[in-house]
């Protein structure tokens, strides 16, 4: 059987996430109890949670999460990345065994800052810099998979179900404003802990369901400007479509969300005329980067979400309110565990994007 | 009212028309068997010269010299379709002669015939214009 | 000599049964096969003539004629085919270059009958295009790499000149001479209730169809014959014609007696005088000279159409194309060996070139990997068949596509494949007034506005089955195409995986 990245794995998937806009800490336990509802969305071969706020002691570092095989890897890796970057601290992620996850790689995380001579001399920001360590690290180094790489934020993944890998994970020691989570179905992986969802870049990261059916017009398009898709993956192309959007293209999230889940011509040229001349620009700019197929995605970035379906909502997704939090899941069942008495329960339309932004200087 | 026109600039003369005039108005279900060895009399026929064809047939005009002129008064206006009533004539052609367009002529029995647009054959409708294959013979309102 | 007899390629059967004398066949054969014999009473046939263009089977009201191919064979050989045996009789006789029209007829491979497609099943759910909008439309162009915005922050939504198209479905180019007007009236007019282009070829453009320029590609071909400041300025797009699938590498030739009235105006040469167009551009010998030629036709039009460069699909095409997308043009276009032409040396037409679906893959993947598919967009062209190989090329790469046999098809034509005979008894791939007025427009435009339409209705079914929704999420999408019995390199070249991978 091949392994992950080197064939396309479809697969069905549970999402749930929550974000306090004052900025206020969740504990993980919050987020990995919603995903038990939910259980039977998963298949026991990946679960994942991205989690922004939580190394305010670190946050101006980029802290790596990055998976091992094997001890000389480490070695290795960690060589390349001290001729990049000076590391801050480098540790073993505290986990737990339990008899539900077996099998785990080595896991370290190294809060990190870029060289300023290497990045002077690629002539690139340091974003772009650590970006390119991490597609380096990704593709070459076999046996290294470093699985988050923003600042103040962590992924946190395994083969296994959701709500394990949260207890593995030991999340509910961590408190953090905003998590997002997945549970994955995948149809035909023998199941690879880097290929547990969310899958990020940088500080985004996303947590998807779905199954596209423009991956490889995607992919073909967006491995034009440096990203490799090595899980061959909708997650990861989705991250690199949005990473190139906003980051790259200076796109807004609206912006973003309109060549991603385009709207429809017949709907284009019923707006008016300011509004469907850059509708009408995007698409035309943008025509590889349009999504189709079913996705309900939550994009998680330093400071806010965003919840997005497909233009003809193919996967179910509802957003509520509560308080200062807004949840998003799958399934209302899984809202209802994180907060019984949620307000303003609402199915977002095809293509129309839920942003939500923590308030400014409160993360 | 529809009639049967021609726009000269797509006729062929390859004379279909002709042919599927006679098989139409043969009351035959079979045009080897209605046309093969017979001489045709069809309502329609081609006019050429100097490298110009055209498809003439009954204009059913408004005011026709062929009812005026019918002896047998065999040729009526029926809802504003010329038509001729084969038991009433009597053959004299004098309608053959008066028609300035040419378009009646005496058919297999010697009694005179012209375009009826099909109405009460098993066609319905004018058999020259669905078979022209340049849709050279229109039937329209104009 | 005796031996200059070659016994015909088709036999007229005649079922005398059903034979009603009608004459149709004879007055319809420009050919002069059929006579009616008074003497005899019957209809006689001079099959030496025929060219198999099925004109007298169609038209026969009584079904009685059929046109079969001669039994009358050399004694079998399996090297030496009747073919190639009688060319190199017609050779001895004549001491000419063969001429052939239409596209290559050899059994060489057809790429679009090995390559399958693929549908939604369980994990991902099809779209039913009857319920669910579905979108052809297309925008063919440079895109700019960079977004912009004005100093309020609002989105600069100026672009380099787009094509827009209803469907990734353009006519390809035909001059006016190698077809006829009633022809190109057919196809601008098509185009225009359709909402997408067709080409003039290099005949330039008749002063009846500038109303239907914003359809309207204009070609600037090497003999540059009709083009004129208002010929740029009435199209919707300027295309150089750089080459042809159907004969790569070399130029054209309309004999002077078809230079006649209407087309000696519209390609501005005198009457009776060979319209010949040079192999090269006489101004391009090189890639720097075509993005001058490119530039030139760019401050001609006030940089607000887009301009195509034509070539044929031959060896180096992915370098070729590399170096095209660097020249400054918007769109590139590919013609494959299988293309069709009014006339072309046999021996350049059945040997010369490569398939489009190869080049195709390679131009597109090349381009990708040089980081400037987005500089330029990319139309093939070369023997698309069906709304399938539409689909097949779209998801190989290509922004849209160029028909011409199968709009001719549309038309009337039955690839016969003696257009250079000027005797084509369709009224397409002739100026004999008596042949040209066969094809009447009303009918040629709605035969083709239907065809299209079906392809459309098609496209959208395979589309829906993908659980694809719009035609930019197919583009490049080779995942949704599978090989069968390819080899490992013809698979690679494809960059598809074999069915069952």
């Amino acid at each position: 059987m091949k392994r992950e990245g080197e064939v396309r794995i479809p697969s069905g998937c549970a999402i749930a996430a929550v974000i306090s806009r004052e900025g206020k800490g969740i504990t993980g336990d919050v987020i990995y109890e919603a995903m038990k509802p939910m259980h039977d969305r998963s298949n026991g071969l990946g679960g994942g949670f991205a989690a922004y706020g939580i190394y305010p002691d670190y946050k101006d570092l980029y802290a790596f999460h990055i998976f091992f095989d094997h001890r000389s890897t480490r070695k290795e890796c960690e060589a390349y990345l001290k001729e990049r970057f000076e590391i801050v601290r480098g540790e073993q992620i505290p986990t737990r065994k339990i008899p539900q996850i077996t099998d785990e790689p080595i896991i370290w995380r190294y809060f990190c800052a870029p060289l300023g001579s290497q990045v002077a001399s690629e002539q690139v920001d340091d974003n772009e810099f650590t970006a390119r360590t991490v597609m380096k690290i990704n593709t070459e180094m076999k046996g290294a998979y470093v699985f988050s790489s923003g600042k103040n934020m962590g992924c946190f993944k395994a083969v296994g179900f959701p709500e394990d890998v949260g207890v593995f994970y030991r999340l509910e020691e961590y408190e953090g404003y905003s998590w997002t989570a997945h549970g994955r179905y995948p149809t035909n992986t023998p199941g690879w802990w880097g290929g547990a969802h969310p899958f990020s870049l940088l500080d985004s990261s996303i947590v998807h369901n779905g199954e596209i059916s423009s991956y490889d017009a995607n992919r073909r398009y967006i491995e034009m400007f440096g990203y490799k898709c090595t899980l061959q993956t909708d997650t990861e192309v989705i991250t690199y479509i949005l990473d190139y959007l906003l980051r790259r293209q200076g796109l807004t999230l609206e912006e973003a969300a309109s060549v991603i889940a385009a709207p429809f011509w017949s709907t284009i040229n019923g707006k008016p005329e300011k509004e469907k001349e850059k509708l009408t620009y995007l698409r035309t700019v943008f025509p590889s980067l349009l999504i189709t197929g079913p996705f309900s995605i939550v994009y998680g970035w330093d400071g806010g979400l965003m919840a997005l379906n497909d233009r003809l909502k193919l996967r179910s997704m509802i957003t509520a309110e509560k308080g200062d939090k807004v949840f998003i899941a799958s399934e209302e069942a899984a809202v209802r565990v994180m907060e019984p008495d949620a307000e303003n329960f609402y199915a977002p339309a095809g293509g129309e994007p839920v942003i939500v932004r923590v308030k400014e200087g409160r993360y | 009212m529809k009639r049967v026109y021609v726009n000269e600039q797509w006729c062929l003369g390859c004379h279909l028309c002709e042919y599927n005039c006679a098989f139409a108005n043969s009351g035959l279900n079979d045009m080897v068997k209605a046309l093969k060895g017979k001489p045709i009399f069809p309502r329609v026929h081609i006019e050429e010269a100097d490298g110009i064809t055209y498809a003439v047939s009954c204009r059913h005009c408004k005011d026709p010299l062929c009812v005026k002129s019918c002896i047998a008064g065999a040729i009526s206006i029926v809802d504003g379709t010329v038509k001729i009533d084969k038991e009433k004539c009597v053959g004299c052609l004098t309608c053959v002669l008066v028609c300035p367009y040419g378009a009646v002529a005496p058919g297999p029995t010697g009694a005179a015939q012209k375009c009826e647009l099909c109405l009460e054959n098993s066609c319905g409708a004018p058999a020259c214009v669905t078979g022209c294959p340049n849709n050279a013979i229109v039937y329209e309102e104009r | 000599m005796r031996n200059e007899f070659i016994y015909p390629e088709f036999e007229v059967v005649r079922n005398e049964n059903r034979c009603i004398q009608c004459r149709v066949c004879e007055r319809q054969c420009a050919n002069e096969v059929h006579r009616f014999d008074p003497e005899l009473g019957l209809m006689l046939s001079d099959e030496t003539k025929c060219v198999n263009c099925q004109r007298c089977v169609s038209l026969c009201p009584t079904h009685a004629l059929k046109i079969v191919k001669s039994d009358c064979r050399l004694r079998e050989n399996a090297n030496w085919s009747d073919e190639t045996i009688k060319e190199i009789y017609k050779q001895a006789n004549s001491g000419g270059v063969l001429l052939s029209s239409m596209g290559n007829p050899k059994p060489l491979p057809v790429y679009w009958d090995r390559i399958l497609i693929n549908a939604s099943q369980v994990t991902n759910p099809p779209i039913d295009p009857l319920r669910e909008p579905m979108e052809t439309r297309v925008f063919l162009g440079k895109k700019p790499d960079k977004v912009r915005r004005d100093a309020q922050g609002n989105l600069i939504t100026e672009t380099a000149p787009q094509l827009e198209l209803s469907m990734p479905v353009m006519f390809s180019a035909m001059s006016y001479g190698s077809i006829s007007y009633n022809a190109h009236a057919s196809l601008a007019r098509a185009a225009t209730e359709l909402g997408i282009c067709y080409n003039t070829g290099e005949g330039g453009l008749h002063e009846d169809f500038y109303v239907y320029g914003p359809n309207t590609v204009v070609q600037v071909a090497s003999g540059r014959f009709g083009v004129h400041k208002n010929y740029l300025e009435a199209a919707a797009a300027v295309e150089i014609k750089m080459g042809q699938g159907a004969k790569p590498g070399i130029g054209g030739h309309l004999p002077g007696t078809k230079i006649v009235g209407d087309i000696s105006r519209t390609r501005m040469i005198p009457e009776g005088s060979d319209a010949i167009s040079p192999a090269p551009h006489h101004d391009i010998y090189s890639i720097e000279d075509l993005r001058q030629l490119v530039y030139s036709l760019k401050e001609a039009t006030e940089y607000k159409k887009p301009i195509i460069v034509k070539v044929a699909a031959v060896h180096n095409i992915a370098a070729i194309a590399s170096g095209i997308a660097r020249s400054g043009a918007d769109i590139i276009a590919i013609d494959g060996f299988r293309g069709g032409t009014g006339a072309a040396p046999t021996r350049i037409r059945d040997n010369v070139g490569i398939p489009i679906e190869l080049a195709l893959a390679s131009v597109d993947q090349r381009l990708r990997d040089e980081g400037i598919r987005n500089n330029i967009s990319l139309v093939v062209g070369g023997s698309v068949r069906s709304a399938a190989d539409v689909v097949k090329a779209v998801a190989l790469g290509a922004d849209a596509v160029y028909v011409a046999t199968a709009a001719l098809l549309a038309l009337g034509c039955h690839l016969c494949r003696t257009c250079h005979s000027g005797k084509c008894n369709w009224g397409i791939a002739t100026q004999r007034p008596d042949l040209v007025k066969r094809l009447n427009p009303d009918i040629g435009s709605q035969r083709l506005v239907n065809l299209m339409d079906a392809w459309r209705h098609e496209i959208k079914e395979l589309m829906g089955g993908m659980g694809i929704n719009s035609i930019e999420s197919l583009r490049g999408n080779r995942l949704m195409l599978r090989g069968v019995g390819l080899t490992d390199k013809e698979l690679e070249i494809l960059g598809i995986s074999h069915a069952g991978e």
